[in-house]
């Protein structure tokens, strides 16, 4: 292995190295500092004279004339083993705790490979998270990608950790093996402390590997965090036979790292900036989710990212949200009306919902609460703005039942304590029971025989002249 | 005439080769000791500039190119049908049983079986003359498509058998130019060149896709071009996808392009259990599913929808109708986009090269009903039918306002309609064909006379709603007129028991051109008669409170079979009319 002392350029992470030979494209390489410090880099273009190496740190107190390259012969490799549950480690896959590096059991390449399409499975199982617009009316199942599109100053912190705390396969999978991987990419060291101290306050720590790399880390390390969650991800779902749920957040950093060494190299920019190829990059860590045939493990990613002014249509959201399998948006105004978690339903999708939802799975009347639901409270926040113009008073009776549905569906549907985890049984008959304010002529898109069977119980509750708070959505 | 040359250079998917002597533009090239496929995209002196269809990390400088002196091609040949194919034709599931369940590099599978043995039945017999496209004879493809071997040179046919062949054995031969040329069940053809034709014919004959907005107020026609642009979520896949089931192909080329694996799954598992209309034989036998998902490599995406558009030429010059579905074409710019940056060539609008408008245009005039080549006299037709996934959903990036300019239909999903569930989210007054006139007669013809007024006059409604909803917004509904408010009611109907239909109800999700047309028919016979009971004096709320109203409600549970009902409405309408109009 050849060092060379031929640096000729240093431009943001990336050093530039003449007269090089058989060095191999996406090579990893170390960099060894004037004062003896080591680096770690990767080969991003490589020609008979030079190579362009970018750099996973800090590059200052680079210089041309003392800084020596070696180049490793291979590209980036994680040493995986079960031994890393329970464990942290930085966004290069040091430990960050005390104790010493897992003895690896394989070494898997990074980047990963794509699973052929014709080798995956359609995910179907229903993962209950104990909150009840994700169960209810954005349903997860196993393998599913679906991202929580937030903004600045939005508890998506708290719904992520309550998310991983109380996710679980219901029926068969119950006692299945079950880990989270958490990758924090660019996050305050303040985010990060507060994700391990609740996993450790749960014990979720144990089934757990962290890797963390915090907003002081060098930005470029972030395009590998999320590569090393994944790849530990795919070993513990695809060999170890794991039920894996991965948290990557946040993505708004990612895309910012991608964007800082696009410039550095002088790529022609996209929109606003970011890269051309950032949808194809973005796929790389998204499509690395779900079932393959043959392996009993599978991977369900959740995925945070902050919309930047609130946008869903900037550049990160949208490029994500053509990549993944839905999204649960996060509201201002629902937070700013203290209702947490906020997560709107409206613009939120789970596109896979379909498929782990119904008899045998949820109820068989899940699907038609959902879209009653969905249709009653879009049908009440329009009404919403049309009596803020008109006034309440010229709404016909049924509207202003709607305005109420609206106000309560907010107030205990949506809204639930952080540490309550609702079985879908619970959220469905909340729902019933919502519904039941609601004339029975309005509920057209749920089958008769379900009203019959779920409904009618609250029905008679209600029809009582003092609609005592029922005691059911009390539990 | 196999050349050999050395990698000088890698930076992603591009790379650059030295010393391919005599090396054309877009010859397919092996690249490395790997020997992964690669494609020339520019030449420059002694260097050529190679995009790679697999994932580059490893290579280094040195490594050795090989030249195969061929552009990038097909094979055509029995045995395509039922495939499922990666951009470049290889097939996935033999990839799976190669590599297991990750895509892995440098895997070479020829893309139809070679093995397999077909029961060829010529047509022809030796001793004629035989033109390029001439049917020489037929396979039994699948239980409902017959392949036909096609003439690819022109010559005089000395030898020609029927009976059991692989792709390999000879099946006859052609003396052309004082040359022996042997003829086999397959071709091999270059994707980026189209596929020759005699003539082609203007769209007169719809093509019936069973979606109610689609084939009332936005039809395609066969040989056509469409494009669906929408935001994410807004149900491009879900339209897509109902297109391919239920369109009146007879031969379905599905292509994923950039878009998500599990979407691909879906297809695959559903396609197989789901039964065509026509021949009860599961769709699957009419489909090529060509898959290149998102995190498959850039190159290979930017290949794949010229493989899909060649694959649907040579089921047309068969004389089939075929459907192209590419999902998504904004996926395939993008991939364009990249490579373009890697050559960095200068930027058009957004990062686009400046060619991105004339590749979506050659792209598209591949679609088209023809004459084919040879003989007997046929005709085919490919009809294009691509999605665009504009960022943020706005529509005047470049991708979507070129793809309008080449297109003829534009069905326009609206984010709003998905998110009050409103499918398929399909905007009745943005969409538009510009075939509505040219397929007018062929409505009067084989629907019925009055098709083309119905649908004027429906769509003057949903205008009008239009209009009055501004109103409404202003001053609430009840200050209106009170005809005006029954022509919102009537709007409503149109909308929600018309234009609405569930792609997953089991007879909801095809409607019959009849049945669409018996529908109309109600609806607007109702308004006739509520318009007219208003001018009689009968007040409007007995008017909208007609107990017929339920009846068209759930006119869209009423199975193909039984079309009396939907006739018995429309009396119903009248008889109730009636009734309202004595007292």
């Amino acid at each position: 292995m050849k060092e060379y002392k031929t640096v000729s350029q240093i431009a943001g992470p990336l050093v530039f190295v003449e007269k090089v030979s058989g060095v191999g494209y996406n090579e990893l390489v170390e960099v060894t500092l004037p004062n003896g410090e080591k680096q770690k880099g990767q080969v991003l273009d490589i020609s008979e004279e030079r190579a362009v190496v970018q750099i996973f740190g800090s590059t200052s107190g680079l210089n041309i004339s003392q800084t020596s390259v070696k180049f490793l012969g291979e590209t980036m490799k994680l040493g995986v083993s079960t031994d890393m549950l329970g464990r942290i480690f930085t966004g290069l896959g040091e430990p960050r705790d005390k104790s010493p590096k897992p003895v690896a059991e394989d070494h898997i390449d990074i980047s990963g490979a794509a699973i052929n399409p014709y080798s995956r499975q359609e995910p179907k199982d229903f993962i209950q998270t104990g909150v009840s617009t994700i169960d209810c009316m954005n349903t997860l199942v196993r393998g599913q990608k679906l991202p929580i599109f937030s903004a600045s100053g939005l508890p998506h912190n708290q719904l992520a950790v309550q998310i991983a705390r109380q996710s679980k396969v219901r029926g068969k999978g119950e006692k299945e093996d079950f880990a989270v991987i958490f990758a924090a990419v660019g996050i305050t060291h303040e985010e990060a402390s507060f994700f391990m101290r609740d996993f450790e306050k749960t014990g979720a720590l144990e089934r757990a590997v962290l890797f963390l790399n915090l907003a002081d880390d060098p930005s470029v390390e972030r395009i590998i965090t999320p590569r090393l969650a994944l790849t530990t991800a795919e070993y513990l779902a695809f060999e170890k036979d794991m039920h894996v749920l991965v948290i990557i957040t946040d993505m708004t950093n990612y895309c910012e790292a991608l964007r800082e060494i696009a410039s550095a190299r002088q790529e022609v920019p996209g929109r606003r900036g970011y890269p051309g190829y950032m949808y194809t990059d973005l796929s790389t860590i998204y499509e690395r989710a779900g079932r393959v045939k043959g392996k009993k493990g599978t991977i369900t990613q959740f995925p945070i990212l902050t919309m930047p002014g609130d946008d869903i249509t900037h550049p990160i959201p949208d490029l994500t949200g053509y990549i993944t399998e839905g999204q649960i948006v996060l509201s201002r105004d629902l937070h700013r009306k203290n209702i947490s978690p906020p997560v709107d339903p409206l613009p939120s999708l789970s596109r896979l919902m379909n498929l782990g939802i119904g008899k045998e799975r949820t109820r068989e009347d899940h699907r038609g609460v959902a879209d009653q639901l969905y249709a009653g409270y879009a049908n009440g926040r329009d009404l919403r703005s049309l009596s803020a113009v008109v006034g309440e008073e010229s709404l016909t009776e049924v509207d202003r039942k709607y305005l109420k549905f609206a106000d309560a569906f907010e107030k205990r549907f949506i809204m639930q304590g952080s540490n309550e985890d609702r079985s879908i049984e619970q959220t469905l008959d909340l729902g019933w029971e919502l519904l039941s304010t609601l004339p029975e002529t309005e509920l057209k898109r749920v089958k008769l025989e379900f009203i019959e069977r779920y409904g009618k119980k609250f029905r008679k509750e209600h029809a009582a002249p003092a609609p005592a708070a029922p005691a059911a959505a009390k539990q | 005439m196999e050349t050999k040359g050395r990698l000088s250079r890698i930076s992603g998917p591009v790379v650059v080769a030295r010393g391919l002597e005599n090396a054309k533009l877009y010859d397919v090239v092996r690249v490395g000791e790997e020997k992964l496929v690669g494609e020339i995209i520019k030449i420059v002196g002694d260097n050529c500039i190679v995009q790679v269809y697999e994932d580059t990390a490893g290579l280094k400088p040195g490594e050795p190119v090989i030249s195969t002196a061929e552009p990038l091609s097909v094979e055509l040949g029995p045995g395509i049908l039922r495939s499922f194919y990666d951009g470049i034709q290889r097939p996935l599931q033999k990839i799976e049983e190669k590599a297991g369940v990750f895509i892995t590099r440098g895997i070479d599978v020829a893309p139809i079986d070679h093995k397999k043995e077909w029961e060829f039945t010529a047509t022809l017999k030796k001793g004629g003359n035989v033109e390029i496209g001439d049917i020489l004879g037929e396979v039994q493809e699948t239980e409902i498509i017959m392949h036909k071997i096609m003439a690819t040179v022109a010559g005089k046919l000395t030898e020609l058998k029927s009976g059991k062949y692989t792709l390999d054995d000879q099946i006859g031969t052609i003396e052309s130019r004082g040359k022996k040329i042997p003829v086999y069940l397959y071709h091999r053809w270059v994707v980026r060149k189209p596929r020759p034709c005699k003539e082609k014919f203007p769209p007169i004959v719809p093509l019936s896709t069973g979606m109610r907005i689609v084939d009332t107020f936005a039809p395609i026609a066969k040989g056509g071009t469409a494009c669906i642009p929408g935001p994410f979520g807004s149900g491009k896949t879900v339209t897509q996808q109902s297109l391919a089931k239920w369109s009146d192909a007879e031969i379905v080329v599905y292509v994923g392009c950039g878009e998500r694996g599990n979407e691909m799954t879906e297809v695959l598992n559903e396609f197989p259990k789901l039964v065509d209309p026509k021949s009860g034989k599961p769709l699957m036998e009419r489909t090529v599913l060509i898959a290149n998902t998102s995190n498959m490599p850039v190159a290979a995406r930017e290949a794949s929808i010229y493989t899909g558009i060649t694959l649907a030429e040579y089921y047309r010059d068969m004389g089939y109708g075929v459907s192209l579905m590419a999902d998504s074409t904004s996926r395939w710019a993008e991939a364009l986009r990249e490579i373009s940056g890697r050559l960095e060539e200068m930027p058009g609008e957004e990062g686009y090269p400046a060619y991105l408008a004339r590749k979506l245009a050659e792209f598209y005039e591949r679609a088209g009903r023809v004459k084919t080549l040879g003989s007997p006299e046929r005709e085919g037709s490919v009809t294009v039918i691509g999605a665009v996934s504009p960022p943020g959903g706005d529509i005047s990036e470049p991708v979507s306002q070129n793809t309008l300019r080449v297109t003829k239909v534009f069905l326009a999903l609206d984010a709003s309609l998905a998110h009050r569930r409103h499918f398929p989210a399909l905007h009745w007054l943005r969409s538009y064909s510009l075939y509505t006139q040219t397929l007018d007669p062929w409505y009067e013809e084989n629907v019925s006379p009055e098709w083309p007024t119905l649908r004027n006059n429906a769509m003057a409604l949903l205008q009008k709603e239009a209009e009055l909803q501004e109103i409404v917004q202003l001053v609430g509904p009840d200050a209106l007129p009170e005809k005006e408010q029954a022509i919102l009611q009537v709007a409503k109907m149109l909308r929600e028991d018309y234009l609405q239909q569930s792609a997953y109800h089991e007879i909801d999700a095809y409607a019959s051109m009849k049945k669409q047309y018996l529908m109309l028919r109600n609806i607007m016979r109702f308004h006739e008669r509520a318009i007219g009971a208003l001018d009689l004096g009968v007040q409007l709320k007995s008017v909208v409170g007609v107990k017929v109203k339920d009846r068209i409600g759930r006119m869209k549970e009423i199975p193909e079979d039984k079309h009396k009902d939907l006739e018995a409405i429309y009396k119903e309408i009248d008889a109730e009319f009636d009734t309202l109009g004595k007292e």
